[in-house]
């Protein structure tokens, strides 16, 4: 066995182990199966309805790829244009936190007003709540840059544009990644509540419905095809910042503060 | 500057560096540090002038003040261009050593390939053929200030402002590294500043040893070192020389 697989045995015990009381709970307990589902149940939930499953999960992954795209390359035009201008700084930045107190609930209806029942809306609220983590992040990531580092660059005639590109955007690469990491979390939710307010598929619409029609198996195994989905953009993601920032987790050498 | 040379030239000739009476003071919120009191320095072109001085007594600040990243308050300021060699090594982790030391050629407008081509047989001379694709990472520290060097000697500048270089080396490390960059300044002469706390290094490197005093920084005595090269340090002439420093630091000897 791999070091990671041993490494991982500890949480898939603590699942195991909790998948298991659960399943007695509901077996020995008497508990009625449409308050809670047994594991078993969504299990056989999952298999039978694959099909509805799959068909709704396209809708709601394209709903978080275009939301997420559309917010990241937002969000990081909007640090490079903060980044570059004090002016802009002190205009935007207050608007944007506040801008993150307008709660998304009232705002997907209004959006459903705007944009109609479609995939828009959906996108737009996803990439509302991904966009801040993103500017944040970045911003952040430009800020952290060390500054004997923009002396050196002086030294060397750098001007402005040269000193961005070389030293700035990469520095800042890794935090674009860890603000697009927050952002995929909150993006599902996000997209599942578009769905609540105003949709005829995807995942949210499917949990809606089957809680609905009684069928509480397979609004449980919807939200794990949700969860599945978070778990598998989030590697997704861990695993392209190991192969094109690998100097980002390098473990620094001694003599390297 | 408009296009790099190709081999970095060894423009020794030139007006050097000439520093005279400068102070300079760092204001912070409600507190003054003086860095600098009347601090008069001259490097002639090829010449190699050691400045030695206990932490804090502004030998970054005179360093960067030579390289015009900070104005005087008062007092006269002259240079040719410098270059400067920081503290830690600073290398950009995304990039191979190749790219590091070439990025004063990237930045000067030349191509990737050509810019690497320039500094491909300087990686070699410099003991780091092999790890011209390592990042700075993969490499120890000796190997990094080298590159931090040939980065700083590729910005194809008169002046090389060096900044404590082998400070955060081991002492065996350290001890290569001298020996080392009294080889290369000797086969590719810069006029030099090179500010240290180390006495030894000082003696060992310089044409002549400027020697400061702790904050504000002041010039307190200056030694010409009239030795052939390469020195030793357990030359006696050298050893005295050390001697003199240290009694001019006020370190009982």
């Amino acid at each position: 066995m791999s070091r990671r697989t041993v490494s991982a045995l500890p949480a898939l015990a603590v699942i195991l182990a909790l998948l298991g009381a659960w399943e007695l709970y509901v077996d020995l307990g008497g508990v009625d199966p449409l308050v809670l589902p047994a594991p078993h149940a969504v299990a056989a939930s999952l298999y039978d309805d694959r099909g509805l499953l799959w068909s709704n999960f396209l809708v709601t992954a394209k709903e978080i790829a275009l939301g997420i795209v559309a917010a990241m390359a937002a969000g990081f035009t909007m640090a490079v244009v903060i980044h570059f201008s004090p002016a802009l700084r002190r205009g935007l930045y207050p608007l944007l936190v506040a801008s993150q107190a307008v709660p998304v609930p009232m705002l997907a209806p209004v959006l459903a007003l705007w944009l109609g029942f479609g995939l828009a809306p959906k996108v737009v609220v996803v990439a509302l709540v991904s966009f801040f983590p993103v500017v944040v992040t970045t911003l952040a990531g430009f800020a952290a840059v060390d500054p004997e580092l923009l002396k050196l660059m002086r030294t060397l005639d750098a001007t402005r544009m040269q000193t961005f590109r070389r030293v700035e955007l990469p520095a800042a690469l890794p935090s674009v990644v860890t603000g697009t990491k927050i952002a995929i979390v909150v993006a599902v939710i996000g997209a599942v509540f578009a769905e609540w307010m105003s949709a005829s598929s995807g995942l949210g619409y499917l949990f809606e419905q089957s809680v609905a029609q009684l069928e509480p198996a397979r609004a449980f195994a919807t939200t794990v095809i949700l969860c599945a989905l978070s778990i598998g953009l989030f590697a997704a993601m861990t695993l392209a910042e190991r192969r094109l920032l690998p100097w980002a987790h390098q473990p620094k050498s001694e003599g390297d503060r | 500057m408009i296009q790099a040379p190709a081999q970095p030239a060894a423009e020794a000739q030139g007006f050097g560096v000439r520093v005279e009476g400068v102070c300079k003071t760092f204001r912070g919120r409600g507190s003054a540090v003086q860095a600098l009191e009347g601090v008069s320095l001259r490097a002639s072109p090829g010449e190699i002038v050691t400045v030695v001085g206990p932490s804090g007594c502004g030998k970054t600040t005179l360093l960067e003040l030579i390289c015009g990243l900070t104005g005087a308050d008062s007092g006269t300021l002259r240079s040719d261009p410098a270059a400067l060699m920081p503290q830690r090594d600073l290398l950009l982790p995304w990039l191979s050593a190749i790219d590091n030391a070439a990025l004063p050629l990237r930045i000067h407008g030349l191509a990737r390939d050509q810019a690497r081509a320039t500094a491909a047989p300087w990686l070699e001379r410099f003991g780091l053929g092999g790890f011209e694709h390592a990042r700075p990472a993969q490499l120890s520290g000796g190997m990094r200030q080298r590159v931090s060097f040939l980065r700083s000697l590729l910005a194809g500048k008169p002046v090389l402002a060096l900044d404590e270089p082998f400070a955060a080396l081991d002492a065996i490390t350290r001890a290569e590294m001298q020996g080392w960059l009294a080889r290369v300044l000797e086969s590719e002469p810069r006029t030099v500043v090179l500010v240290t706390h180390d006495v030894e290094e000082a003696v060992v490197l310089g044409d002549r040893v400027v020697v400061m005093s702790a904050r504000p920084g002041r010039v307190v005595q200056e030694l010409h070192v009239k030795l052939p090269r390469p020195r030793r340090r357990t030359d006696p002439e050298v050893v005295a020389l050390r001697e003199a420093v240290l009694q001019a630091l006020g370190v009982a000897a």
